[in-house]
């Protein structure tokens, strides 16, 4: 039978945590995905998922994860930003599940941007 | 129109976190017994006076003259009416907004519940800095999870967003919910 998840496995994620926490410093990438309503309804918040459960499959700690709200580009949505430190930030468009795997692997842990799904960049 | 119930209550949480309230509090209730499907979310923001409230459920006069609010409510207001169903705002400047929807479970048009886990999971991870209250019960069953009950094992607000909490989270809530549906008869 498959383990129940309980409040106790929370409290080993914390102990494990705590030591490496304190190595986090500056210069960490940040993921921003739009979670307007337009952002919602194209499917948003399961990239938000894909993308938090691919940077703890990986162990992606100086990764940060925020949400912005409709920033005009609904027919693109959803959209997921990657701003690598001292960057141009990378804006990809009409993001698929499928794609955050690739995102998260080219760009944010090698810095490759992925071209064919770049539909914004902000110096 | 949003796909599922989640979306929708992910969708109005947002423009509570987006209008500055600091406290947002989720209470989804399943009956199966009188046949409805009830969404209730307050927050303890700016609130908004008699003209904006009138606003907000009207998609034309909403979506270019009032940012705060979009198209989430009149299509979750629409939702609701489809479904023999009303969607009720209350509020006052200064006084925080209530939103409650309540549709008709075995109607037709009612839209599944959806994903309500990663819908919780999103705003604790969107918005780290506020507090959330999470309520969902079925035919009386109640599971409860809030900010602070997380934080009195984390101890940390900074570890809210670490990748392997949300996952967690995710999973824990999901299995949560998981039960009290199969709890029903």
């Amino acid at each position: 039978m498959p383990k129940i998840t309980s409040l106790e496995d929370l409290r080993k994620i914390k102990e494990q945590a705590r030591d490496l926490t304190a190595a986090r410093s500056g210069g960490k990438v940040k993921i921003i995905i739009g979670m307007g309503t337009c952002g919602i309804a194209a499917g948003a918040r399961e990239i938000m998922t894909a993308v938090l459960e691919e940077l703890d499959k990986r162990g992606l700690r100086d990764v940060v994860v925020e949400t912005t709200g409709c920033i005009g580009m609904c027919q693109k949505e959803p959209l997921l930003d990657v701003i690598r430190p001292g960057e141009p930030r990378i804006t990809y468009g009409n993001v698929r599940v499928e794609d955050v795997p690739m995102i998260i692997a080219e760009h944010v842990v090698n810095g490759r941007v992925v071209e064919e799904k770049v539909v914004g960049r902000t110096e | 129109m949003l796909q599922d119930l989640s979306q929708y209550v992910l969708d109005i949480s947002e423009n509570s976190l987006k209008a500055g309230a600091s406290r947002v509090e989720i209470e989804l209730c399943v009956d199966e017994q009188k046949d409805l499907v009830s969404l209730t979310v307050t927050d303890n923001g700016p609130g908004m006076d008699e003209e904006l409230l009138s606003m907000v459920v009207d998609p034309f006069c909403t979506t270019r003259r009032e940012r705060k609010v979009g198209l989430g409510i009149p299509f979750l207001k629409q939702a609701a009416e489809t479904c023999e169903g009303f969607l009720r705002i209350d509020s006052g400047k200064g006084e925080g907004t209530k939103v409650n929807v309540l549709l008709r479970k075995s109607h037709i048009d009612c839209p599944p519940m959806g994903d309500v886990a990663s819908t919780v999971v999103a705003l604790m991870v969107g918005w780290p800095d506020r507090s959330f209250v999470f309520r969902y019960t079925v035919d009386g069953k109640t599971l409860d999870l809030s900010t602070d009950q997380l934080l009195e094992i984390l101890e940390d607000r900074n570890l809210l967003v670490l990748p392997e909490v949300a996952v967690w989270l995710r999973k824990y809530l999901s299995e949560q919910i998981e039960k009290l549906h199969m709890g029903r008869k």
